[in-house]
């Protein structure tokens, strides 16, 4: 049984998280000037903040390159990795084959192979969405796969008793039932798909927010630095809460009852 | 109870029918041992028997889920090759669909068999007011209690105006009050519906109950050992069952053929 909670603590819940995060960004202004650091070592969120501001035409320029390859490896994982899963759940000869191998190669960390990415596709967006959409291919295809196996036997057997053809199984309760497990999949794809772009930028790059950090590093401007951090931080909190506010419109959850 | 008893039952009839599995030794077992059965239409027939009698088994091979070693089925004298459009059923477990409302689960067969929504909203509306459930259409299954989810699930097989109705052990997850409700309910829709029912359980009582005859099967294989006609006038009541000569009697009957099969122990 839930302790039952004051009207103070439960309005003021929502601002726990928030509050937090004000707190610490007080104590970092506070503590620079404090422990005599220069803006060069560690700037302060306000000299961050102002970086954001006047430099935002260059940050958004550079913010645009990356959210693209972002976009642009996650439409490919999802392009990719979905037929891959129904082929594997359909199809027992290939499952039997590429299954194993799948599972092996979602070991092997994706990022070792940016300089050869590089090496043969050039300095262009290619290696940047190339790397993007294989990190975020694997979870895809998993999470498909074991969602499309979340159906009960007996689920199957109720549509075939009324008629149900294969297509109309698949749409009415395979898919649906899919659903939550597919989502799971797209929500860690995402934030994967930023950090493989990230990383082929740090590579080789002409454009890109990685490229404005290695720019701003061998400045040494530190400021411009965090800039970018925050930058692509945005960018993967809203690209998250994109899939979130697709999930809400298109998934139902078993818990999300009472 | 307005409906007329609609002449919508479908005749079975079952003629040597054997259902073989595989082990995983590899062997065969033999789940259901030359089965002949009739069932006419418009007639309440209840299988009863212990778990491993075959009795599911002989309920999926109606439903055209599985198909028989041996033998055929004949619906209305037609050789049964796959599930059978007249036919519905209902499952031990309910299946509903989580993310469907109460109202778009009922009407899931009739979305299946691509006829006109619109045309059965208002009957699905009317089935779940008969089983006490007006007002919940728009609910969703997680809301409801299990023997609510069951009704829904009854429901669904409903709206389909099935000639034939099939039953697996639909009571068998629920409490005893739930189920002495459903089961007082089901003779009231059967009553006033009028269509051919098998109905598998492993409830001696519910089966004498509901059934214009119970058949008695025995595991290992699955034999049908006695087909008891039940000859008591309905509406029948529940309260009053057990004191029912003619029910008592039945019930000894069932009784003494799971004693001599060492399914039930003797006294």
């Amino acid at each position: 049984m839930p302790k039952r909670r004051s009207f103070a603590q439960r309005a003021l819940e929502p601002l726990a998280a928030p509050g937090l995060a004000l707190l610490v960004l007080c104590a970092w202004q506070v503590a620079v000037p404090f422990f005599g650091l220069s803006e060069f070592v560690l700037p302060t969120p306000w000299q961050i903040a102002g970086r954001m501001v006047s430099d935002f035409p260059l940050l958004l320029s550079n913010g645009y390159v990356t959210l693209f390859e972002v976009l642009a490896g996650f439409a490919c994982a999802i392009a990719g990795g979905v037929p891959t899963a129904l082929a594997i759940f359909y199809s027992r000869p290939f499952e039997r084959a590429v299954y194993p191998l799948l599972i092996a190669l979602q070991t092997v960390p994706k990022i070792v192979l940016a300089p050869l990415l590089v090496l043969y596709m050039g300095y262009g967006w290619a290696p940047k969405i190339f790397l993007a959409f294989l990190i975020a291919y694997f979870p895809i295809v998993i999470s498909t796969v074991v969602g499309l196996q979340t159906l009960e036997p007996g689920m199957v057997n109720l549509v075939r008793s009324m008629g149900a053809s294969e297509a109309q199984t698949f749409w009415k309760i395979r898919l649906p039932a899919a659903l939550p497990s597919i989502f799971g999949g797209f929500k860690v794809a995402i934030a994967l798909a930023v950090i493989g772009a990230v990383i082929g930028e740090y590579v080789a790059a002409e454009r890109g927010l990685g490229y404005l950090q290695l720019q701003a590093n061998a400045k040494f401007d530190t400021t411009l630095n965090f800039a970018s951090v925050v930058m692509v931080s945005l960018i993967g909190v809203l690209l998250y809460s994109a899939v979130m506010f697709f999930e809400r419109r298109l998934v139902y959850r078993r818990e999300a009852a009472h | 109870m307005s409906r007329a008893r609609a002449p919508i039952g479908l005749g079975v009839r079952i003629d040597g029918v054997s259902k073989a599995y595989e082990t995983r030794e590899g062997e065969d077992l033999l789940a259901l041992d030359r089965i002949d059965l009739e069932i006419r239409a418009g007639e309440f027939v209840a299988v009863v028997g212990p778990s491993g009698c075959g009795k599911s088994t002989l309920l999926s091979m109606l439903a055209g889920l599985i198909r028989a070693t041996s033998g055929t089925i004949r619906i209305d004298g037609a050789p049964l090759t796959g599930p059978h459009p007249g036919a519905g059923v209902v499952f031990q477990s309910d299946h509903l669909l989580y993310w469907r409302t109460v109202l778009d689960n009922v009407l899931l067969p009739i979305e299946i068999k691509r006829r006109p929504l619109a045309g059965y909203a208002a009957r699905a509306e009317e089935l779940l007011a008969q089983v006490g459930l007006a007002g919940f259409s728009a609910k969703m299954p997680s809301e409801l209690s299990g023997g609510m989810r069951q009704r829904v699930a009854i429901c669904r097989a409903l709206i389909q105006e099935p000639g034939l109705l099939l039953m697996d052990e639909p009571f068998g997850a629920l409490d005893a009050l739930t189920r002495e409700q459903l089961i007082m309910d089901l003779q009231t829709m059967w009553l006033a519906v009028g269509n051919t029912v098998l109905f598998i359980t492993h409830g001696i009582d519910e089966a004498i109950f509901l059934a214009d005859r119970v058949i008695v099967m025995s595991p290992r294989p699955g034999r049908i050992d006695l087909d008891l006609a039940i000859d008591i006038p309905r509406p029948r009541r529940w309260k009053e069952i057990h004191e029912n000569a003619a029910f008592l009697a039945a019930a000894r009957k069932v009784r003494e053929i799971f004693e001599a099969k060492g399914v039930l122990a003797a006294d």
